[in-house]
């Protein structure tokens, strides 16, 4: 967290750009999967040969429609493309047509929740997006693949991207990277992104600035390029406002400047100065005609957006009673609260269904580095699971045998409880001789706790619990055991 | 055979007949260019046994009873059209080398028609002139006089066809590229309707200005030229998806009741007496063939050159950026890092025209300068389309000098580039309107050079054009004389 910085106020804002998930490329028919061999999906259009126009993939723009209204933007209704104009061998047409004046997208805003630090509360904010424009990627330069030359991969020019803008609203790292997984969590769940930060399909630039508490004006800020995954966004962030504030504290000045992450070193270093800056001589591209969206394109396209991770987060709360931290996290993405709904769907129980969702599937899972689509316990297993915690057939040890189980691929929740014997004990009869031998082989307890020593209880209740090997039902066991120490 | 009447209409009858191979035609005129070639330089590249083999495919077709209404009849393509295994230079060394991998939409639709190619025809530099002498390849002479320039930028396809080296030729027209080197060397020219012709696979000077059109001697030749080289091409966001229409249809319609608009700004000073005597007689002409006339005004017009200037190389700037060295092309043989390979490629491949164009663009789209000269010529631009729109409610057709001499001398406007720029000064409203053009010749100077003639017609008005060029041209003989030497 960098709060307690004493007198100095973080602000930061994001720039993501995210790999819209269309099958083609903005701008030409070439097929943008991941990883092909070098140049291999880079058509004519592509590689900028002389003489190529470009034609708009319009799924490209319903990514982008799909975008706007599920942060509740205003949507331009008549877009223009713009040429960015500079020259790098990765970028074969020496410039990017993107949007500048007119982007399709204008305000908005995303909830996020910012986890509680020790014993606090989780707190929410919402965040204002400025703007997200349809553009396209460049290519890249293969630095290393040959020995004092630049090799040039074009596969991925041209893929579409959305650059989204938030406002610089953020005040810490940890609000950055719960703003930027927020933004994550939507982009997947409406399905425009793949959301895959390896392979760059989620990039962020975060513009960081300091300034005094209570000074109205920004200070000068320094943007931080090209962050490839959240812990990367928060070192980066952590690093940058220590350099600034001390910089400043040592009577230093902030120079405006684009600067580059170092995960190896974990500090920034600067890449370009403002006075380096580009003039990227934008004009609109005269070769493709504005795209003007009417009413019944973007009503076709709401209505095929899902249930929004904000509505899912309040219908989980009022529908499973589950707390608002909670169904946060349960919707941190849409394979995971599918997953929840099904479980507390299938036992009847929200709150046990999210304890089980959140504590013990997410530990597996994280163990076994698997994402909850590939879960080896089903949400019905899991279900039934939960409903045999309810109807007494199972303690919550027991339960957690019988996850492993599930997990190990043994059979179905009751097969398992059945062949490992692990049914907690109803006959109370066979309770009831197990306590009686507890008491006659722990007379000193028994001779304390009537004494009035309550410790010698409890220690009596884990000696039954022991010699019915977890099957015996605590609550029962209190019972029996206070009744029959009251006699 | 004798080329010297050898109209399109006629070649196609005789090819039809089986009065004449394919084959035997294209030797023919590829014999004529090797005789007159040599002192004209109409021609970049020429490949005999590539056009004899399309013309034994043409051939073949016709046996087969597979022929088009065309089939076998030969064509000159500008060399700025990308025709697979042919190189295509654009006039500049920057692409001497480069063979292109694909076919321009219009070379397309010539090969579907099974017309063979001549050969690729000399150009200004990325049709960047007006007199043929900025090509890389040497100027191009007037066959009329071989000491005058052709006219420009497509001088090459103009010579070539005065000279009878080819019955016909593709051309293109950013301001004027068909109409001015086809007054200039006493032929027909048409440049279409904005959006008629695919630009695909044409090497883009100023997107939104550039566009394909016929040049031959005649009108009715341009007319069949133009049914194959329109059509709708999805690759082209700009193309227009519109009927197919036949634009021989109305050639032999009666001129009675045609309104032919005078422009007073057409025949105002800066127009030479020759010129104007000549276009006079030809309004007399088309009097008596019935056409009335009117008094029209096209006053902002007079902005023309400056808006021309300002956005053409705007986005020539931005088009010429992908002749980079990086992929295709020129690239210097020696530099020291990235930025001076780009230096040095772009400073060695491109000629003193090309480069004061990219840096006017790159000056009237940089910041601060930005909406004082694009963005108002933008509006101007708007302006005087608005006049057309104005004149075309009292007029059907607007007629004028199509340059304002005759063709002046190999360097005599070289060293200015403002006065070879006026050249141009009737010609580009058509293109900042988008609107059709077409010169047509209607007399000789003193020095025996051609004149042209321009009309302007509403947008899709090209079969009524055409339609006023062919009733002329039925009544005079200006468009079948040729140059005595070379008969």
């Amino acid at each position: 967290m960098n709060r307690g910085h004493d007198n100095w106020e973080v602000v930061i804002g994001l720039e993501v750009h995210t790999q819209l998930a269309t099958r083609s490329k903005i701008f030409s028919g070439s097929s943008t999967a991941f990883g092909a061999a070098p140049n291999t999906q880079a058509s004519a259009v592509d590689i900028a040969l002389p003489g190529v126009l470009p034609v708009l993939n319009r799924g490209a723009v319903e990514c982008a429609i799909k975008f706007g209204l599920a942060i509740g933007a205003a949507l331009n209704r008549v877009n223009v493309f713009d040429r960015k104009n500079y020259f790098y061998p990765d970028l074969p047409k020496g410039y990017q047509i993107s949007q500048l004046a007119k982007p399709i997208v204008e305000g908005g805003a995303l909830t996020i929740v910012i986890p509680s630090t020790g014993s606090g509360q989780s707190e929410e904010r919402i965040i204002h997006l400025t703007r997200a424009h349809m553009e396209e990627d460049a290519g890249k330069s293969l630095h290393e693949d040959f020995h004092g030359m630049t090799g040039i991969d074009l596969n991925r020019a041209g893929t579409p991207l959305l650059e989204i803008v938030s406002e610089p609203e953020m005040r810490s790292s940890a609000e950055a990277v719960a703003y930027a997984r927020a933004l994550h969590t939507l982009v997947t769940w409406i399905g425009i992104c793949d959301g895959n930060m390896q392979e760059g399909s989620f990039r962020v630039d975060a513009n960081v600035s300091v300034r005094p508490f209570g000074q109205k004006e920004f200070g000068t800020r320094r943007e931080i390029k090209n962050l490839n995954s959240f812990r990367f966004l928060q070192q980066a962030i952590d690093y940058e406002v220590r350099w600034q504030i001390e910089t400043l504290e040592d009577g230093g000045r902030i120079q405006q400047a684009t600067v580059l992450f170092d995960p190896d070193t974990g500090e920034t270093r600067m890449m370009r100065s403002k006075e380096e800056a580009h003039d990227y001589r934008y004009f609109p591209d005269p070769d493709l005609l504005p795209v003007r969206l009417d009413e019944d394109w973007i009503e076709a396209v709401r209505a095929t957006l899902p249930e929004l991770p904000v509505a899912m987060q309040a219908r989980f709360q009022s529908d499973y009673g589950v707390s608002a931290y909670d169904a946060s996290v349960l919707t941190g993405s849409r394979a995971l609260a599918d997953y929840f709904e099904a479980t507390a769907k299938a036992c009847g129980q929200g709150k046990l269904a999210a304890n089980w969702v959140m504590g013990e599937l997410s530990a597996a899972l994280n163990k076994a580095e698997l994402g909850i689509a590939a879960s080896p316990v089903s949400a019905a297993q899991l279900g039934k699971l939960i409903a045999r915690i309810q109807d007494g057939t199972l303690s919550g040890k027991l339960a957690k045998q019988v996850f492993e189980g599930l997990w190990e691929g043994a059979g179905e929740v009751d097969a398992i409880i059945e062949a490992r014997g692990l049914k907690q004990m109803s006959d109370s009869g066979e309770l009831e001789k197990i306590i009686d031998e507890v008491l006659a082989a722990n007379q000193k307890s028994v001779d304390e706790f009537r004494a009035g020593k309550e410790k010698a209880f409890n220690a009596l209740v884990g000696q039954v619990m022991k010699a019915s090997r977890g099957k015996a039902n605590p609550a029962q066991v209190n019972e029996l055991l206070k009744s029959k120490l009251a006699s | 055979m004798t080329l010297s009447d050898a109209s399109i209409a006629k070649l196609a009858a005789q090819l039809a007949g089986k009065q004449v191979s394919s084959r035997e035609l294209a030797q023919t005129y590829l014999e004529r260019i090797n005789a007159l070639n040599p002192a004209i330089n109409a021609f970049i590249t020429v490949d005999a046994e590539k056009t004899l083999t399309e013309a034994a495919a043409a051939d073949a077709r016709i046996a087969a009873g597979q022929a088009g209404p065309l089939t076998g009849v030969p064509v000159a393509h500008k060399d700025i059209f990308c025709t697979d295994g042919w190189p295509t230079t654009c006039g500049s060394k920057m692409l001497h080398n480069f063979v292109a991998p694909y076919d321009a939409h219009v070379i397309q639709r010539f090969k579907a028609a099974g017309m063979p190619s001549l050969g690729k025809t000399n150009m200004d530099e990325f049709a960047m002139g007006s007199s043929n002498e900025t090509s890389y390849y040497g100027a191009v002479k007037n066959p009329w006089n071989l000491d005058y320039v052709p006219g420009g930028s497509s001088g090459g396809a103009a010579a070539c066809i005065a000279a009878r080296m080819a019955p016909a030729a593709t051309g293109t027209d950013t301001g004027g590229s068909i109409r001015q080197p086809a007054a200039l060397c006493g032929i027909t020219g048409l440049k279409p309707t904005y959006g008629l012709v695919s630009r695909y696979g044409m090497i883009a000077f100023a997107s939104s200005l550039d566009q394909a059109g016929p040049m031959a001697p005649s009108a009715e030749d341009c007319a069949l030229l133009l049914n194959v080289m329109t059509g709708f091409d999805p690759n082209d966001s700009t193309s227009l998806e519109r009927e197919k229409e036949d634009y021989t249809r109305d050639l032999d319609t009666p001129l009675a009741g045609l309104r032919i608009g005078l422009p007073r700004e057409f025949f105002a000073a800066g127009l030479n007496n020759e010129v104007a005597t000549a276009v006079e007689a030809a309004v007399a002409e088309l009097k008596k063939l019935g056409a009335t006339t009117v008094q029209i005004s096209l006053a902002n017009s007079q902005l023309a050159i400056p808006v021309y200037y300002v956005l053409a190389p705007a986005e020539a700037s931005s088009n010429l950026s992908r002749f980079d060295g990086v992929r295709y092309g020129y690239r210097a043989p020696e530099y020291t890092d990235l930025n001076d390979m780009y230096a040095k490629t772009r400073a060695q491949g491109f000629g003193a025209e090309v480069k004061r164009r990219i840096m006017i663009g790159a000056y009237v789209l940089s910041h601060g300068y930005y909406d004082a000269y694009y963005l108002q010529a933008q509006k101007i631009r708007r302006l005087i389309a608005d006049d057309f729109s104005a004149a075309f409610q009292t007029c059907d057709l607007i007629l004028g000098p199509t340059a304002p001499g005759t063709a002046f001398k190999l360097g005599e406007k070289s060293d200015d580039p403002v006065e070879m720029y006026l050249n141009d000064l009737y010609t580009i409203p058509a293109n900042l309107a988008g609107l059709p053009g077409m010169s047509l010749p209607c007399g000789f100077d003193s020095k025996g050079l051609p004149i042209g003639l321009q009309l302007v017609g509403d947008y899709f008005s090209e079969a009524k054009m055409l339609n006023v060029a062919h009733q002329y041209q039925r009544v005079t003989d200006w468009h079948s004389r040729q140059p005595e030497g070379l008969k």
